[in-house]
């Protein structure tokens, strides 16, 4: 078994609206870090803190009950954006042409 | 050969009398390495047959990518695919066409018969593909068109990787293509075993791991784009330590430039292989705090070990500027493996990043003041 990481705590920009929410459960399905858990047929919050904001959930939400604002934590592209340089982020960026791509893909 | 190859996978019920049929057109999907054969669908058309089996030519080009070789051009024509001998009620299983992911999902499902509907994410893999909205419910719908899929096999399911969620609206699809999408598992290696639950993923298929194996893989491409600028600071430093330590250039080069060189190239491989696979062990949440104490630690050994060298020769502060250099660099590069580990979030890495950065650069600033002043003679060693 693998030690499970964990990131920087109270940061992420998650939010639950249990009002809306329809209980298709589809959160808890794409969710790759256990962040929701299902009580009385809604969608709860279980871990917020281990969320890492793919955007899966609110991608999925057919009621806009669960919100987050999607980006990569990736600091390569954090720097480059600030740089001001396109088309060079992290994670393998589509803007991409196969001649001068970069190689600090992850 | 082929045709025995074939008949194993060839049930009763499926009409594959096309089976042994081999690839016809020499430039199109047909002729990529891995396609068997061809075989006609119910929507009359042809798509190519393709097993599960790697061969060690798909071994070594996982390889080879992972060492930043080939990688941009590793990819697989989008479209249909016949793995085994599907027939109408056989699933459909979605992917990317970076040819890392495709192999996962055959030779998981090896054995088996299903459709494999390969979308054009520009060959790259399912998850960076779903987040750079690529790997797209767009893009899906496109390619259930244009493979005419809903002529092609009776049901309305798709099986889609869990991590292509980031680029997907299930309900969205349902609601103009009629197809179901159900998430399978995070790993391809769970598929066979969440299709025989009657496609119902246990919690340990739901979760993203970030195993020993997995960081291990990924420090080639942390190291090698590294090295590009990092050999170029080595004889930056080398020069200087000849020209400004007293006594003669190449003796202070091979002394004082020599543990320059080793102490840099610690925080280099610190930040880059160290960090990555001492992840869970190394102190703090966040990865340039992560890559520090690893340097601190690495940095001390080997300005220890080199005390014990009679040719290498630093003194106090010498030894500390470098030290507190090697530091700054093993925590930006530790800082980087953000990028690459699947767990940290924008939001924790803006954050990070705004008390990291100008730290790394003070640090580093700081050590080659003190390593230059002692060089120089104005700090005492």
């Amino acid at each position: 078994m693998t030690i499970s990481l964990r990131y920087l705590a109270n940061v992420s920009s998650l939010k639950l609206d249990a009002e809306k929410c329809s209980g298709c459960g589809l959160c808890l399905a794409v969710c790759p870090r256990e962040v929701f858990v299902f009580k009385e047929g809604k969608a709860a919050d279980n871990d917020p803190d281990a969320c890492m904001e793919c955007g899966a959930c609110s991608r999925n939400c057919p009621t806009g009950a669960v919100t987050v604002t999607p980006g990569t934590g990736c600091a390569a592209a954090l720097i480059n954006s600030a740089l001001g340089r396109r088309g060079k982020a992290c994670c393998c960026s589509l803007e991409r042409n196969r001649q001068t791509d970069s190689e600090n893909c992850c | 050969m082929i045709t025995n190859q074939l008949i194993k996978f060839i049930p009763e019920d499926n009409d594959c009398r096309d089976a042994a049929e081999l690839p016809q057109d020499p430039e199109g999907p047909d002729s990529q390495p891995f396609v068997v054969g061809t075989m006609k669908t119910a929507a009359n058309q042809q798509v190519p047959r393709i097993q599960g089996e790697l061969k060690p030519e798909d071994h070594l080009g996982a390889f080879k990518v992972r060492w930043g070789i080939g990688r941009m051009n590793y990819d697989v024509t989008p479209g249909l695919y016949a793995l085994g001998c599907p027939g109408p009620h056989s699933p459909v299983l979605v992917t990317a066409n970076y040819k890392v992911s495709f192999d996962r999902l055959r030779s998981a499902y090896a054995g088996r018969n299903a459709w494999i509907l390969v979308l054009d994410t520009d060959g790259i893999n399912v998850w960076c593909a779903a987040g750079k909205n690529s790997f797209s419910t767009n893009e899906l719908t496109y390619r259930l068109h244009d493979s005419a899929l809903s002529d092609v096999v009776d049901h309305r399911r798709l099986i889609l990787p869990q991590l292509s969620g980031p680029g997907i609206s299930a309900w969205e699809v349902e609601k103009t293509t009629g197809f179901k999408v159900v998430y399978g598992p995070v790993r391809a290696e769970d598929l066979p075993r969440f299709m025989d639950r009657g496609m119902e993923a246990t919690n340990a298929m739901r979760i993203k791991q970030f195993p020993l194996s997995e960081r291990l893989a990924l420090t080639p491409m942390e190291c090698l784009p590294t090295l590009k600028w990092f050999i170029g600071i080595l004889p930056f430093f080398l020069l200087l330590a000849g020209l400004i330590y007293p006594g003669r250039f190449s003796d202070n080069i091979a002394s004082h430039g020599v543990t320059a060189a080793l102490l840099l190239t610690a925080g280099m491989v610190t930040g880059t292989v160290l960090t990555p696979i001492f992840l869970p062990w190394l102190p703090g949440r966040s990865f340039a705090v992560k890559g520090g104490s690893a340097g601190i630690i690495t940095g001390t050994f080997i300005l220890l070990l080199s005390a014990t060298q009679t040719s290498l020769s630093y003194s106090l502060t010498e030894g500390i500027g470098l030290l507190i250099i090697a530091c700054g660099f093993s925590s930006y590069l530790g800082l980087n493996f953000t990028g690459s580990s699947p767990y940290t979030s924008f939001s924790g890495v803006k954050k990070e990043m705004k008390l990291a950065i100008p730290v790394q650069i003070s640090a580093v600033l700081i050590g080659f003041i003190l390593w230059i002043s002692t060089g120089f003679g104005l700090i005492a060693s």
